[in-house]
């Protein structure tokens, strides 16, 4: 029963990872660039949902929308001031641009927000689930978390397969030259991907709040680099990589604390990392994609 | 265009160094400067903020009877988000303003690194509540609270004397020295006190968020009581998860939990029952905690806790201490750092935290320890 317990656990957590893995993969994917600033997008969707419930009271649906809105036009924002300038400059500028950007992001917060962690009132109503006799308990926002995880790889995956603008991205994706060429706008694909990678970002730091209610500046670096893990471990640009590589570090995480050391959980997790790149190098789902020069 | 910005970039930067200089003269003369650093805002804000406040209280008294040797204390407060980079930042800035005596630091990791910066200066350094070992490893350095070992000793004691428990679980936060400090000094005291430790689980700052599992390994190895040496703002975490998983053991903590009742947005009942070490409960009934509560309250609107009284505790040694070894306002820092560390030795204290408090050389202090309980949201002593 106590494993059960474990494992429903990290599986809330590894959707949440899952989710924020999304955003990295599919920017990766189609700018190949690290995004590293997705972390505090995050925490800036947490802040936005605090500010709306908290502070404005309003109706936790809707400042999850807000939310959403707000984190998507800052995507989008950071996208033209910070990266669309550094398009053809060496991946480097841009990898070092986006952690200029992370700091940005950390330090705004700090400023309007302040460095008080805040407790954040969870947006999900849902009472928890007890079986057995209490050895058993499910909470509201874990079935919320990985029903939520589950709906949006589907869309998304449809998303990607049906629409004409998920078939740009995935031509973008393959090689931006030649989509340009067939008539794809490749600088509104690429806004358009990070507009959806940071709307998830939205839905990730709901998420993430509402299980762990603290929010401060810093919520969203370590989550953030624990995804980027997961989306590497997945196979970094595949979708159903970064789902299954989310939820994987999350058990992992989870089991580890749980059966080996509470302790050296972080460490086993990378270890598990390390162990799977060697083996395979482009991740779980990663696809070999050969370089033409 | 581009030249000319470098151009005023430089010169900008050259009046910013020469103001920097300016400012360094030596000591004014006809106050004592006495500098606090500490959390006033940040995950620790409480600690920080009762502090400043409980050694505003002090120096105003003092001030208003007359001052330290008939000179006026002169107090200035600064941030250090209980980051131990920006202490010493906070620390530097207290010296460029000629700064005498350091009260401060208020949490173990800054103070560690402060204290490394007043060892090289040789000033001073009374921390109210700096509780780790290293906190007072030089001779400059003393402190107010019971340092963690200590801490630890003393909470194996009470449980076991006093039948609290005797299957104990801890979760504690290894990355941290001053959680870690006292978990290994309660697991060493544990076993002489009939006590056995279930469960012993850690965290660390990186992972502060999610204990389900090291809860549920509490549960599951039928802990009665769960020690928690860590800060309040994780404990407010595991009360509530605690509680949502339907494990309602006893809780007792130390001086770190201090503070849990002031956090926003908290549901106190959740902290009901729990049991913390503080050498400080606001109810109790002496004349000297009366007089220290009523004033705090007029003046800030809240109930002090331990760590105000510490911080009030403190002016009052650097009162008798300076007292005792005759610092003048005009003595430079390391001068009067000389008097006071040997002054320190010879006096004894009655404050809020314990009577008749004396001090060795290794800094440490000599009280007994108390504890409390809280019940319907405030403290109540035990």
């Amino acid at each position: 029963m106590s494993f059960l317990n474990y494992f429903i656990n990290g599986l809330s957590l590894g959707s949440v990872y899952a989710i924020i893995a999304l955003g990295y993969t599919m920017v990766y994917g189609i700018a190949k660039m690290l995004n590293f600033a997705h972390g505090d997008v995050i925490m800036i969707g947490g802040f936005a949902v605090y500010v709306c419930t908290s502070s404005l009271g309003m109706h936790p649906l809707i400042a999850v929308l807000i939310s959403i809105v707000v984190c998507t036009v800052l995507g989008i924002t950071i996208e033209k001031v910070a990266y669309k300038p550094l398009r053809k400059a060496s991946p480097l500028a841009v990898l070092i641009t986006a952690i200029g950007v992370s700091y940005f992001l950390q330090n705004l917060a700090l400023i309007i927000f302040k460095s008080d962690t805040k407790l954040f009132t969870s947006v999900i109503s849902i009472p928890l689930i007890s079986l057995a006799d209490g050895k058993l308990v499910i909470t509201g926002e874990t079935i919320v978390t990985i029903i939520a995880c589950l709906i949006i790889m589907v869309i998304l995956t449809l998303f990607i397969k049906k629409t004409k603008a998920g078939q740009a991205m995935l031509a973008v994706s393959e090689d931006k030259e030649a989509a340009e060429l067939m008539g794809v706008n490749v600088n509104r694909t690429i806004s358009l991907t990070f507009a959806i990678g940071s709307g998830l970002a939205a839905i990730a730091g709901v998420l993430l709040c509402s299980a762990y209610p603290t929010l401060n500046p810093y919520t969203g670096s370590m989550p953030g680099i624990k995804a980027f893990v997961a989306a590497v471990f997945g196979g970094i640009g595949s979708i159903p990589g970064a789902l299954v590589g989310g939820l994987l570090l999350g058990i992992i995480e989870n089991l580890s604390k749980a059966y080996i050391s509470s302790q050296m959980a972080d460490a086993i997790v990378f270890s598990v990392l390390i162990i799977v790149l060697l083996v395979k190098p482009t991740g779980l789902m990663g696809k070999k994609m050969s370089e033409k020069v | 265009m581009k030249r000319f910005t470098s151009l005023m970039l430089a010169v900008v930067l050259g009046a910013t160094l020469l103001a920097g200089c300016g400012g360094n003269s030596a000591g004014s003369g006809d106050t004592l400067k006495i500098g606090g650093i500490g959390p006033v805002t940040g995950g620790a804000a409480v600690y920080g903020n009762a502090v400043k406040n409980g050694a505003q209280i002090a120096v105003d008294e003092i001030n208003a009877a007359g001052g330290i040797n008939g000179v006026k204390i002169e107090y200035k407060f600064e941030d250090d988000e209980h980051d131990a980079e920006k202490a010493v930042n906070a620390y530097n800035t207290l010296k460029d303003w000629n700064m005498q005596i350091l009260m401060g630091t208020v949490t173990s990791a800054p103070c560690v690194a402060v204290t490394e910066k007043t060892k090289e200066d040789n000033v001073f350094q009374l921390t109210p509540s700096g509780s780790s070992v290293p906190c007072t490893q030089y001779d400059n350095a003393f402190r107010i609270c019971f340092s963690d070992p200590n801490q630890g000793i003393a909470s194996a004691q009470y449980i076991g004397q006093n039948n609290v428990a005797s299957k104990v679980a801890v979760i504690y936060d290894s990355s941290d020295v001053y959680s870690s400090g006292i978990y290994e000094k309660f697991a060493a005291e544990a076993p002489n006190q009939g006590i056995e430790i279930v469960a012993a689980e850690a965290f660390t700052a990186d992972n502060k968020t999610d204990f389900t599992t090291q809860i549920q390994k509490a549960k599951d190895a039928g802990a009665e009581l769960v020690f928690l040496p860590i800060y309040y703002q994780e404990a407010t975490l595991i009360l509530s998860q605690a509680n949502t998983m339907g494990f309602a053991p006893i809780f007792f903590g130390c001086d770190g939990l201090d503070g849990i009742l002031g956090v926003e947005n908290f549901d106190t009942s959740l902290a009901e029952g729990v049991m913390l070490l503080t050498p400080f409960a606001a109810d109790a009934k002496d004349d000297l905690t009366a007089k220290f509560v009523k004033t705090y309250q007029e003046k800030y609107g809240e109930v002090p806790n331990q760590f105000a009284a510490d911080a009030y505790d403190a002016i009052y040694v650097i009162k008798a201490a300076a007292e005792k070894a005759g610092v003048k306002a005009d003595m430079d820092a390391s001068a009067i750092c000389e008097a006071m560390k040997t002054a320190m030795t010879q006096i004894s204290v009655d404050g809020l935290t314990g009577a008749g408090m004396t001090w060795t050389s290794d800094g440490e202090v000599n009280k007994a320890p108390k504890a409390v309980v809280i019940k319907d949201g405030v403290y109540v002593a035990l």
